[in-house]
């Protein structure tokens, strides 16, 4: 999977979410910081309107941000629906699969259980974040040349999840890196090639 | 997810103010957003007190003082917490996944609401989510069901490996209101089921868990937490048991002992306790001393394996403890 195809700024300048962010994203995107859920889920108008918005001020990838929402919406949909980073997932959207993995103020956490309104004065990083310029994290390398993945749509919770593993301090076995995984689930189960870019990152990475 | 009115307060007074039957508090959000999502938690108001002053991870002569907004990865890699409680740290790192660990509070930890499926299921009837609907899983899908301390209203296991962890030293949780504060033993902080299973704790309504303070003790160093599950990571507990023993030689001094995910609380033994005092760490020992553990347990329909599986992991959990002496 070309990392650039899903991050709205491929360099083709036709990249699928630029498409999809014109129409049916942006669309979204106005209900659901008002309703607080998705489309298929939205709360009732009526109740939606006396709902008292909260001013956000998080810096994410660096840059600050300011957004005003719902109280009940979480840090997942406003990434991915308000500020148009797309590369964070919506797995489940319960906390079980990890998916959704970022990191706040360092530490790698489930997006899909963090409202928004608790990262206020606080640090995000997404996938989007991780690269320097063109040049790729070696985490993010390493699951290119180690073939980490198949569908691709686990990969950037892993990849987040992984940078923060090996940050809290590099595993000493393959083991030791499964346990410390075992947040992410990859349905596609490409767990061995995943150790082992694991694996390989974590002896680059300071 | 039902609308709220939504507070971010700076202080526990303001916290507390107006704080009651409606109000939920929000730390790591682990638990609650999950359960909102789900309507099964349906809060008028939500309080994030994720900017009260209640850290710390402290020892002195009292003992381990944690307090109730510090995260469950913290705690386990605290040194004083790896050093003189193990079975802290052990049962918080087979807890969940890391990140959850990261987010997720030692107050809200204590707190957790289980994981029975049909309480989590807003179409199923569920006595603990909607009193007096009925219970689906007495004959239901009921495996990982609770087999200790169960009622006709209710079988659901209390889901924490901390609180087992905890219950098995002596805790005390340290909780405040509008009111006052206040103290209570962790082990009887918990309650019962019986006909009241959506009361799961003496908590007040509007009251919150300030911290906890883990005795010193001549046990805590000398612990181990073991944890039997269907798959080797992220999953709650088949069984589980906390054991902590005081040693004169090879002789069991005295042990503190509790058990998980056989319990609709943190379940202490104190039957195998008394057993074990003054005895040698043999395996015959830990058999018999283990016979008597799953006495008065109502096994269900598909958890008849629970009352051994109990006794095994006992004697797994003193064997390793035996051993790494």
């Amino acid at each position: 999977m070309n990392p650039n195809d899903d991050d709205g700024q491929g360099r083709s300048g036709v990249a699928r979410r630029s498409v999809l962010g014109g129409g049916a994203a942006a669309a979204l995107a106005i209900p659901l910081l008002q309703g607080g859920a998705p489309a298929a889920q939205a709360a009732p108008v009526a109740e939606a309107a006396s709902v008292e918005l909260v001013t956000v001020k998080v810096k994410v990838n660096g840059k600050p941000v300011t957004v005003r929402v719902d109280p009940r919406v979480t840090l997942l949909d406003t990434l991915r629906e308000e500020l148009e980073l797309t590369g964070t997932k919506k797995g489940c959207d319960r906390g079980q699969c990890g998916a959704c993995t970022v990191h706040v103020d360092g530490r790698r956490v489930l997006s899909c259980l963090t409202l928004v309104a608790t990262v206020d004065e606080r640090e995000v990083t997404t996938i989007e974040g991780l690269a320097r310029g063109d040049v790729l994290h070696p985490m993010q390398q390493a699951f290119i040349e180690r073939d980490g993945l198949q569908c691709g749509f686990c990969t950037p919770g892993q990849i987040m999840s992984a940078v923060g593993m090996v940050q809290e301090g590099p595993a000493r076995t393959d083991d030791e890196i499964r346990e410390r995984m075992s947040g992410n689930i990859c349905r596609c189960s490409c767990y061995p090639f995943i150790v082992d870019a694991i694996r390989d990152a974590q002896k680059v990475m300071r | 997810m039902r609308a709220y009115t939504f507070t971010q307060p700076r202080g526990v007074r303001e916290a507390l103010a107006d704080a009651g039957t409606d109000t939920a508090f929000l730390a790591g959000g682990t638990t609650l957003v999950d359960l909102m999502k789900l309507d099964v938690v349906t809060p008028a108001r939500v309080v994030d007190i994720n900017r009260l002053p209640l850290r710390g991870i402290t020892l002195d002569r009292d003992g381990l003082h944690i307090g109730a907004l510090e995260r469950m990865s913290d705690v386990a890699a605290d040194r004083n917490v790896r050093r003189d409680y193990p079975m802290i740290a052990q049962a918080l790192e087979l807890s969940a996944s890391a990140q959850l660990r990261n987010m997720a509070s030692i107050g809200g930890n204590l707190l957790q609401r289980t994981r029975c499926g049909y309480f989590r299921d807003v179409t199923t009837p569920c006595n603990k989510r909607e009193p007096g609907s009925g219970c689906s899983a007495l004959t239901g899908i009921n495996r990982t069901h609770a087999i200790l301390g169960t009622s006709d209203a209710c079988v659901a296991t209390h889901p924490s490996d901390l609180a087992v962890a905890l219950v098995a030293l002596g805790t005390d949780v340290h909780l405040v209101s509008g009111q006052g504060t206040r103290t209570v033993p962790l082990d009887t902080f918990y309650t019962l089921p019986g006909s009241t299973p959506h009361l799961e704790n003496v908590l007040r309504p509007g009251e919150l868990i300030a911290g906890i303070t883990v005795p010193r003790s001549m046990w805590a160093a000398n612990s181990v937490y073991l944890k039997i599950r269907d798959r080797q990571s992220y999953e709650f507990a088949l069984t589980s048991a906390a054991v902590a023993v005081e040693w004169r030689g090879r002789t069991i001094r005295q042990a503190r002992i509790a058990a998980g995910g056989v319990g609709t609380k943190p379940w202490r033994l104190p039957a195998v306790e008394s057993a074990l005092a003054g005895q040698p760490a043999t395996a015959d020992v830990f058999e018999a001393a283990v016979s008597a553990a799953a006495d008065g347990a109502r096994p269900l329909s598909h958890n008849g394996f629970k009352p051994a599986l109990l006794r095994r992991t006992l004697v797994r959990a003193l064997t390793v403890l035996a051993e790494s002496r």
